[in-house]
């Protein structure tokens, strides 16, 4: 140890004990395992460092377990996950798919505008320190119930934080959901994902490598602002969670579009070894993370980084979480091409640096080591802990899957219950939402939110597209994790088929409660096995993603929601590229899928009886690869004039969306189909699309689908203003469309 | 042709793309550090965020170096396009009368719209028809446009307003007024004709494939005066 280490307790800092380290969120047993690494009591600094590189948010230690457990493997993905900041897919023509969800839940929680906007800063920062230009945006949002002033106020200044963050830094968002439930009161998710391109071969790699190579930090200076964000973000929201807003970065998107193009020009210069951004931990994170990496050392003076404020100690430097920073070691002699870059841009770029021999990073400050540490130590699959939690089956699902629903009384008027659903804020227009957000900013977009299953980007310069959505219906999950992940994993890839593309990979955002719960965690171990199954299934494996625990408020846990973000491609976008509104009067409906079944977890439960409760729609894997299967083919077989899946509200009101959507109306018979009929019009039975052709490929487009082993039915033709039900009753579309676009802007103004 | 790119400029891509490879026209990029403006026959000034615009949009942008060489190329008669928050910078830098505000409702707006060309006494709008629509979307968070009476006066007289916001059948209702502007202008040209500002993005409704394509007509207009190929 360097004799300059022991003066380094000067009487500003507190004593490292035992009390410290648990006041540091660390447990009993995780400050003995840093006192037998380093063979001492570690340092004030070091205490610091090893408290948010072990938080939960950085090193995953009570879900890492789990998250090995789902197939991370496929022909097509070029990095395993977890391996660098995104995940990376072959999308063919010689260009790579960079692509990553990330939750900001906590911040937002009590600071909504600058914790969604930091949360989309920080998402695409992930994909652009790849080598990759972010092309897309979706985020996927969940609130408290929107009639209570406090809910509408979080998501006001979510949809602004994200708004003018992306708005500035010129990235679209072409989708997303917003979802309400009192389940989510107290504790928003803010799950903020990002797609990036860049050419097979151009990527670049966070890791730190080469003895002698400088270490320098880029973009914006170094402030106290977000010091122990990570360890925030790893305990329950609560009252005290208000004083914890100092623990909220501030974000500022000219300078992460600076940081943006400077560094992917960066890269040309063939100078940088590796490039890893600063997010939760800062330095501390992105200096351990790069170094174990590398299998080196690295030593870092922090009076030469660029800092905000005087008087930083270096516990506030390698903690602090100001944004738009990047780390980047370059070869040896080459840092002054760098540093032009970023000055061009306007942009600090200072060597701070460099890597050494050994395999431990030093952080040095006012000529003395504050911090010395082997880097494997510190981090995710090295020396972090892993645990394994305590199990329990939660006690209510015994209630909820044996709950008997036969004995509803339905109400007579099913046109009256159908516009209580497009009234309700979970399936009425999000317009409020996303016109507030640049929706076609870089002219890629295709297909945006709104009338869309899911969102389709084309790639210039080539004739294929991008297809992407996110989804998690919590409620499903809640009612029976395994399934209800399931449900996530083949809601969203039926999403990407009835745009026109094939399910490619998911990223993936898992929020969930308090995992200390033996509930909890049990719920987080079971869902986590039905994403694998539907991902296995369908072939589409996890590329990486984010894992939120402690989404508590006051009362009980959230909603389980593991959020996916599914990444299709589309092969002739121009030609291929699918939408849900009805296209032509004439048009034949066709229904195909599986019989709809089951009330259980339906949005028509809880808005028309106010339950929620049942078991979660049913869902056969089987059955829901050859849906898919069949409907992408014929859809790229160009025998489909609009296809839209069967989803929230059921099937009555996919076709009302259709509707909706094109203006068109249609004759429905729904009596072709087997079943009560409350169930035919509500049930969220999986592996349910509607098709429209026309009247003349009918006969091609049914053999087709038969052939391949699904069943299809026709339902109705597509004509006229109004819907009309055969033997129930007809609602023009002008007021369906009312209700549906006037739900949530009258509560927001 | 050029289009300037300001350190926060994001629609600059778009309107290269948009005059290249959709008009096939030669165009070339404008560093905001650069002083050379000479050989061009229009500069787009292209929508985003030139520095940030954290204290008021283009109120910093009219001091860059480029900037000061684009206001002596307008003052000599040649052509400039503000798009968006070019239109601020445009305005900021007074080669255009008024001002702009925050949206009237406070929020930013993305949405396709209809605009109705007023006028066809400029090298923007001289292929166009009278009262002809276009469908070309607007994304600002500050497009309200503002002027005096006077000034609306000396606009509306020397046929300086190009493009109003109406609905789909053409008429100025205040519904279709999106941003609550003054006279629901969205587009007008200095009193020369030459120096254009519009808040829609006509670089965005360029291809089919988009779902638009009325924003070509401008650049067909443009490109057809000045005998570009």
């Amino acid at each position: 140890m360097n004799a300059s280490f022991m003066s380094e307790l000067t009487p500003k800092e507190p004593t490292v004990n035992l009390e410290l380290a648990l006041d540091h969120g660390l447990t009993h047993e995780e400050y003995e395992m840093i006192i037998d690494c380093l063979g001492r009591t570690p340092s004030f600094t070091e205490l610091g460092v090893y408290s948010v590189m072990w938080s939960e948010h950085c090193s995953y230690k009570n879900s890492i377990i789990e998250l090995k457990k789902l197939p991370r493997e496929g022909e097509h993905l070029l990095v395993e996950a977890g391996e660098e900041n995104a995940g990376l897919v072959d999308i063919g023509d010689g260009l790579c798919c960079a692509f990553k969800i990330e939750s900001h839940n906590h911040p937002s929680a009590v600071e909504p505008y600058q914790g969604a906007a930091t949360g989309v800063g920080g998402i695409h920062r992930d994909i652009f320190t790849m080598g990759a230009r972010p092309i897309a945006a979706l985020n996927s949002l969940r609130f408290g119930s929107l009639n209570t002033p406090r809910v509408r106020y979080l998501l006001d200044g979510v949809v602004r934080g994200i708004g003018d963050y992306g708005n500035s830094f010129g990235v679209p968002v072409i989708a997303g959901e917003v979802y309400f439930d009192e389940s989510y009161e107290g504790n928003p998710l803010v799950n903020a994902m990002s797609i990036g391109i860049v050419k097979a071969g151009e990527t670049a790699s966070a890791i730190a490598k080469g003895i002698g190579n400088p270490v320098l930090i880029v973009g914006a200076s170094t402030g106290r602002d977000g010091i122990h964000g990570a360890t925030f973000a790893s305990e329950e929201i609560s009252e005290e969670s208000e004083a914890k807003r100092p623990s909220v970065q501030v974000g500022d998107p000219f300078t992460e579009k600076l940081l943006l193009e400077a560094s992917l020009e960066a890269l040309q210069t063939g100078a940088v070894v590796g490039m890893q951004d600063m997010g939760a931990a800062g330095i501390a994170c992105s200096s351990s993370e790069m170094t174990a990496k590398g299998g080196q050392g690295m030593r870092i003076n922090l009076d030469l980084v660029p800092a905000r404020e005087p008087g930083m100690t270096a516990y506030e430097m390698l903690l602090s979480e100001s944004q738009e920073r990047m780390l980047i070691v370059a070869h040896k002699g080459q840092e002054q091409a760098i540093i032009d870059v970023y000055e061009k841009w306007d942009l600090h770029a200072v060597v701070i640096g460099e890597v050494v021999e050994g395999d431990h990073v030093t952080y040095w400050k006012d000529g003395e080591v504050k911090a010395q540490i082997p880097a494997e130590h510190l981090v995710l699959g090295g020396g972090a802990p892993q645990y394994v939690r305590e199990m329990k089956k939660p006690a209510y699902l015994q209630e909820t899957q044996s709950a008997d629903l036969s004995g509803l009384t339905h109400p007579e008027n099913l046109i009256e219950s159908l516009e209580a659903l497009l009234h309700s804020p979970n399936i009425a227009s999000k317009r409020w939402v996303h016109e507030q957000y640049d929706t076609m900013v870089r002219t890629n977009t295709v297909q945006g939110p709104g009338a869309t299953d899911a969102g389709v980007i084309r790639l210039k310069g080539s004739k294929k597209g991008l297809v992407a959505k996110t989804d998690c219906n919590g409620r499903y999950v809640y009612l029976n994790p395994r399934r209800g992940g399931q449900i996530a994993v083949a809601e969203s890839a039926r999403n990407v088929v009835c745009s026109g593309a094939k399910p490619m990979a998911i990223t993936n955002c898992l929020n969930y409660g308090n995992p200390y719960k033996p509930e909890v965690y049990w719920t987080f171990k079971e869902s986590l096995a039905g994403m694998g199954d539907a991902c296995r299934k369908l072939n589409t494996p996890v590329t990486g993603g984010n894992v939120s625990f402690y989404n508590e408020n006051p009362e009980s846990a959230i909603f389980p929601t593991p959020i996916i973000g599914m990444l299709g491609v589309i092969e002739d976008v121009e030609k291929h590229k699918m939408s849900p509104s009805f296209k032509n009067e004439g048009d034949i409906i066709l229904y195909v899928g599986s019989s709809r079944i089951g009330l259980g977890g339906t949005e028509y439960l809880k808005v028309i009886h106010k339950l929620t409760t049942g078991d979660a729609p049913i869902l056969d894997l089987d059955v829901e690869l050859k849906v898919q299967q069949v409907v992408l083919k014929a859809i790229t077989s160009g025998l489909v004039t609009a296809a839209h899946d069967v989803s929230d509200g059921g099937l009555a009101v996919s076709i009302a969306e259709m509707g909706i959507f094109s203006s068109l109306g249609a004759q429905i018979d729904l009596s072709v189909l087997s079943g009560s009929i409350h169930e035919i019009w509500f049930s969220e039975a999986q592996s349910g699309i509607v098709l429209t052709c026309q009247p003349d490929q009918k006969e091609t487009l049914m053999k087709h689908l038969l052939q391949g082993g699904v069943e299809v039915v026709q339902i109705g033709t597509v004509q006229g203003d109004a819907l009309l039900f055969e033997g129930v009753g007809s609602v023009s579309l002008d007021h369906l469309h009312s209700i549906y676009e006037s739900a949530i802007p009258k509560v927001m103004s | 042709m050029g289009v300037v790119v300001f350190p926060g400029s994001n629609c600059d891509h778009d309107a290269y793309h948009a005059l290249k490879y959709v008009m096939n026209a030669d165009v070339k990029f404008l560093w905001h550090k650069e002083t050379d403006v000479s050989g061009l026959d229009i500069i787009i000034v292209p929508g985003g965020f030139s520095y940030g615009d954290y204290l008021r949009s283009g109120a910093i942008a009219r001091f860059s170096p480029i900037m000061q060489e684009l206001i002596e190329y307008a003052k000599k008669g040649g052509p400039v396009m503000g798009i968006c928050n070019g239109f601020q910078i445009l305005l900021e830098a007074g080669l255009i009368p008024g001002a702009m505000r925050h949206n009237e409702q406070l929020k930013f707006i993305c949405k396709d719209v209809h605009i109705r060309v007023e006028s066809t006494q400029s090298i923007y709008t001289s292929t166009l028809q009278k009262d002809q629509l276009l469908k070309i979307p607007i994304s600002h968070g500050e497009g309200n446009y503002y002027i005096d009476n006077d000034g609306i006066k000396e606009l509306q007289d020397n046929d300086q307003v190009l493009f109003r916001y109406v609905n789909a059948h053409g008429e100025t209702t205040q519904q279709a007024n999106i941003n609550g502007s003054v006279d629901h202008i969205a587009g007008i040209t200095n009193k020369q004709k030459n120096v254009l500002g519009m808040m829609p993005h006509p670089e965005r409704a360029m291809e089919q494939l988009l779902g638009k394509e009325d924003g070509k007509q401008i650049f067909e207009s443009v490109l057809q005066v000045l005998a570009i190929t």
